[in-house]
């Protein structure tokens, strides 16, 4: 069947449902079954992510051919199935998801104390669908996944959220969703040429330029609101602010990546002319937002808001890495998926600590927190690092490599990523500076605990993940080393073909 | 002759008869009886479809087919639903009367008839077998004033479509020289084209069959007769009738005016295009949560006629898939609202159901569902309805109508989810605990709702067949 065996993408996908399914049928006493949900959602998340090691340790990465391939017939007189696998490009994502949900579900342990059995299940829904939108090969299957997220994601941030959660959660929801059925148009379209939705075989399609134009814009209709690009972006900062910690963090952690990991399955593969037709519209778009909401952020007194502008920022250096359509711009905006994934992730940890302690996340509250919390202020700064992309941390090697795609794209969409950089270390200093050091000018401030053990085991695989990526990238650049090629490689035989008619 | 083909109908109506003499003999109160046995009726004749051979009878006034038998099929399911979900209501509500089960069978009777004639006069009979019903029905809770006045709205608007419909079918008639729909189909292909009275009483049929499933501009009565209507009866009209009226209005259309494709797709077009957007922008400020229902039915009907609008056999099939999917979410959606109560008083706000996520998480769960499938989110049923219909729509390279109905989708997806924050994000007291009847309504519709991804095919093959057979 697969290299594993046993269908094992299907086991990640659909074993936090059967974790969810325990967790509802729990009876007994409320605070019985809010430990026992939370222990149920921890153990079925740790499962998952053990079994998930296994595309770690045995996927191949010399071929850019998808593995772990599972394919049943769902509705054949359609050209549907059930068709999973992975390749270079998504395989991490899928780890990148199974790892950071145990993390959240840990993160949340104390966090959240009303409904907590609805929470835990509202997450082991989420990781089903992320893990089942990584994995999909089929394009309907991939398009139920991709937008099944939007329900356990509207309840999170509606009902554990902040003050204005409701209008974040609406927000976030008719923003995606309006952007998604543009882009399930376009699927109809590709299915309706191709006579099939999985893939594989669409990438064997030929489309003319002009419809590739408008498949194009219905894709990017979605997948821009997911990154999110600029001018679509202001769901974002809302929906992090208001969502509960373990919220922003896979939001931020994974969420965002499914957008331009979209634009890499879809958009870049099946629309090659399209793509290098719109790649300048790109690369202003994101030169805007890079440089625009890093200054944003700088204004920010919300710790929350400023660390969602800079994801703004961060993924817009994604979305160049993307459009540079060469080996070492791809290359580096997935790196940059990732380590945003784990470092940012890690950032909205990091604010959730001090917000479970004192209730605020305004920056002015704070002030002085290394001197009564030295460790935890030191994990602080390891991640500001990261986001600052200070050489040695997961941050630069995926910068780096965008900037030098980029420098091939033009130099001027170089020079604005790198501004990106500049800007991005000012703003973390900033609200590090602010946050961390300076006097203690609040007398509650001075009872606060250090790290928890629970804590230190949260942040443990986080630091070390944001440390292996920075010092020895190579261990993750290769996983998908052959699949960017490979992309590379039929993009450009693609433009090589004779120009049709109507471009 | 072969009177064995409309067995279905005629066990209906036998049931019916003597139900109807079961109720009046007795002096004690014999209405919980005759709830079951008109629902053993409704059984019975589901069966009997199931086995109904294939043919025409009563000199081409009948016919049966795939298609009848799929709509049929989707009909008697939605009057037991109908029926089991009214049960409670009527006994608290002092109205559990023997003739409110027996006006229910009458009315699928007529349904029945209808999607089986094949002729513009027993087309007629059946339909006005159905509406008689359903105006009485509307009216039941006599001593409201709101229901008195839904069932005359209903009724004097009725007969106004009904009218239309006979004037139309005389024209009909006229420049074809037949009701059969066989022989109007001969009129309409004629070599020498068809004549243009023929279109001008096609319009008036179109227009009387558009007011029987509330399309735009012919919608409303909707609302108003909605809101007044007790809410199983709501429950009801939204379902079965209109899904008979769709689906009679599709093989109307695609039937004995196929050739006519041109004239009528423009008709259809503009109603479903209208549908869609009404019923997306109207129902955003609706409190009253029947009011929202009758909004959201109309853009139900919209995105339904999208299918027929497109004119293909793919389109049929959407059209189909979206009002079997329909019916059941429908039916599930009303049994939450007929278990809005408190304190033994029926509630009818969409702020009542605050705070159902923590007091009745159960319930809650399964309206979430129902929202979120009428909004159109995979995985859940609703979504499969919309993707074929879009997907025939694509095909087709009805652009308009595709990009209209996903924008209208994400207007909507607005109101659905107003409801699931309101049960969600609000607080509120507790409901009335929700009778036996109502859950187990719930848990199948929700069931079918939310599981419907993993057994499509069946209901693509039955679907696949009956446009088989419509197209022919």
């Amino acid at each position: 069947m697969n290299t594993a065996g046993f269908p094992l993408l299907s086991l990640l996908t659909f074993l936090p449902l059967v974790g969810a399914a325990i967790i509802l049928f729990v009876r007994g006493e409320e605070a019985a079954i809010a430990s026992n949900a939370r222990w149920t959602a921890l153990w079925t998340s740790l499962i998952t992510f053990g079994l998930s090691l296994i595309l770690w340790f045995q996927f191949d990465k010399t071929t850019a051919a998808f593995q772990f391939v599972e394919k049943l017939d769902w509705m054949p007189e359609f050209g549907l199935g059930y068709y999973m696998g992975v390749d270079g490009i998504s395989v991490l994502f899928v780890l990148l998801s199974t790892a950071l949900t145990p993390l959240c579900i840990l993160s949340s342990w104390e966090a959240v104390q009303n409904r907590v059995r609805e929470y835990m299940v509202a997450f082991l829904v989420l990781e089903t669908m992320m893990v089942g939108m990584f994995s999909s090969l089929d394009m309907v299957m991939f398009y139920i996944f991709f937008e099944g997220v939007l329900i356990p994601m509207f309840l999170i941030i509606g009902v554990w959220g902040g003050a204005r959660r409701v209008y974040a959660a609406y927000k976030l929801f008719l923003y995606t969703l309006l952007g998604s059925l543009l882009m399930l148009l376009a699927m109809l379209v590709l299915w309706y040429e191709a006579g099939t939705s999985s893939i594989p075989a669409l990438f064997e399609l030929h489309l003319p330029p002009t419809l590739q134009v408008w498949l194009f814009l219905a894709f990017l209709a979605s997948f821009a609101v997911k990154v999110p690009m600029w001018p679509v972006h202001t769901w974002l900062p809302d929906a992090h602010v208001e969502a509960p910690t373990a919220g922003s963090v896979i939001l931020a952690g994974v969420l965002l990546k499914m957008g331009a990991y979209g634009f890499l399955r879809f958009s870049l593969p099946l629309l090659p002319q399209a793509t290098e037709w719109f790649a300048p519209l790109i690369f202003a778009l994101s030169v805007i937002a890079v440089v625009y909401t890093s200054l944003v952020a700088l204004a920010q007194e919300d710790m929350k808001k400023l660390i969602a502008y800079s994801s703004v920022a961060h993924m817009g250096i994604v979305t160049i890495g993307i459009f540079t359509l060469n080996h070492q711009g791809i290359s580096g905006a997935i790196f940059q998926m990732l380590s945003h994934g784990v470092v940012s992730g890690a950032l909205f940890l990091c604010v959730g600590v001090l917000y479970d302690r004192v209730h605020s996340r305004e920056i002015a509250r704070y002030g002085g927190v290394a001197k009564i919390m030295p460790a935890y202020a030191m994990v602080f700064m390891l991640f500001t690092m990261g986001s600052v992309a200070l050489p040695g941390t997961a941050g630069f090697p995926g910068e780096f490599l965008v900037i030098v795609g980029a420098w091939h794209a033009s130099p001027w969409v170089a020079l604005g990523a790198g501004l990106g950089m500049i800007l991005g270390a000012a703003y973390m200093l900033y609200l590090y500076r602010r946050v961390v050091f300076s006097k203690i000018t609040r007398e509650d401030l001075k009872a606060l605990l250090d790290l928890s053990p629970r804590e230190y085991v949260t942040f443990a695989p986080l630091v070390l993940l944001t440390l292996w990526m920075g010092v020895y990238p190579s261990s993750f650049l290769s996983f998908f080393e052959a699949s960017v090629a490979a992309l590379v490689t039929r993009h450009e035989a693609a433009m090589a073909l004779p120009r049709l008619a109507g471009m | 002759m072969n009177w064995t083909l409309i067995l279905p109908e005629l066990a209906l109506a036998l049931s019916g008869l003597a139900a109807l003499v079961a109720g009046v003999l007795p002096r004690r109160d014999t209405s919980f009886a005759i709830n079951m046995a008109v629902l053993g009726g409704l059984l019975l004749a589901g069966v009997l479809v199931l086995a109904q051979p294939e043919g025409v009878a009563f000199g081409g006034q009948y016919v049966s087919d795939a298609f009848t038998r799929f709509v049929k099929l989707l009909v008697v399911a939605g009057a037991g639903l109908g029926l089991l979900v009214a049960l409670d209501w009527n006994a608290k509500e002092g109205l559990a009367k023997f003739e409110y089960p027996l006006l229910l069978l009458f009315s699928t009777l007529g349904m029945m008839v209808m999607i089986s004639a094949n002729d513009l006069i027993a087309l007629y009979m059946g339909l006005e077998l159905l509406s008689l019903s359903l105006y009485v029905i509307a009216a039941f809770n006599r001593d409201s004033e709101r229901s008195a006045e839904s069932g005359l709205k209903y009724f004097v608007l009725g007969s106004l479509a009904s009218g239309l419909l006979l004037y139309g079918s005389s024209l009909i008639y006229g420049f074809s020289g037949s009701t059969n729909f066989d022989r109007i189909a001969d009129a309409v292909g004629a070599a020498s084209g068809a004549p243009f009275g023929l279109v001008i009483g096609l319009v008036f049929v179109l227009a009387a069959l558009a007011f029987k499933v509330s399309a735009v501009p012919f919608h409303m009565w909707t609302p108003d007769v909605y809101e007044g209507a007790p809410t199983p009866v709501t429950a009801f009209f939204a379902s079965a009738p209109k899904v008979a009226a769709i689906a009679l209005l599709a093989r109307v259309a695609a039937g004995p005016f196929g050739d006519l494709v041109a004239q009528w797709q423009q008709v259809i077009i503009l109603a479903s295009l209208g549908s869609m957007i009404l019923g997306a922008l109207a129902a955003i400020g609706q409190k009253n949560i029947k009011r929202l229902m009758a909004y959201s039915s109309i853009g139900h009907v919209g995105y339904a006629l999208m299918g027929l609008a497109v004119g293909s056999e793919l389109g049929l099939r959407g059209l189909l898939l979206y009002i079997a999917i329909y019916l059941f979410t429908n039916v599930g959606a009303f049994a939450v609202l007929v278990a809005m109560r408190r304190k033994g008083r029926a509630l009818e706000g969409v702020d009542d159901l605050a705070g159902l996520g923590k007091t009745d998480p159960a319930m809650a769960l399964a309206m979430t569902l129902f929202m979120l499938s009428m909004a159109g989110i995979p995985p859940l049923a609703g979504f499969f309805g919309k993707l074929y219909v879009f997907l025939a729509a694509v095909q087709g390279g009805y652009w308009v109508l595709a990009v209209v109905g996903v924008l209208t989708s994400a207007i909507s997806a607005y109101y659905y989810l107003r409801v699931i924050k309101v049960m969600y994000f609000d607080s509120g007291d507790a409901l009335d605990p929700r009778p036996t009847s109502l859950s187990v309504v719930l848990a199948g519709t929700g069931l079918f709702t939310i599981f419907f991804f993993l057994f499509p095919a069946p209901f693509l093959a039955a679907a696949q067949a009956a446009v088989n057979a419509l197209v022919g």
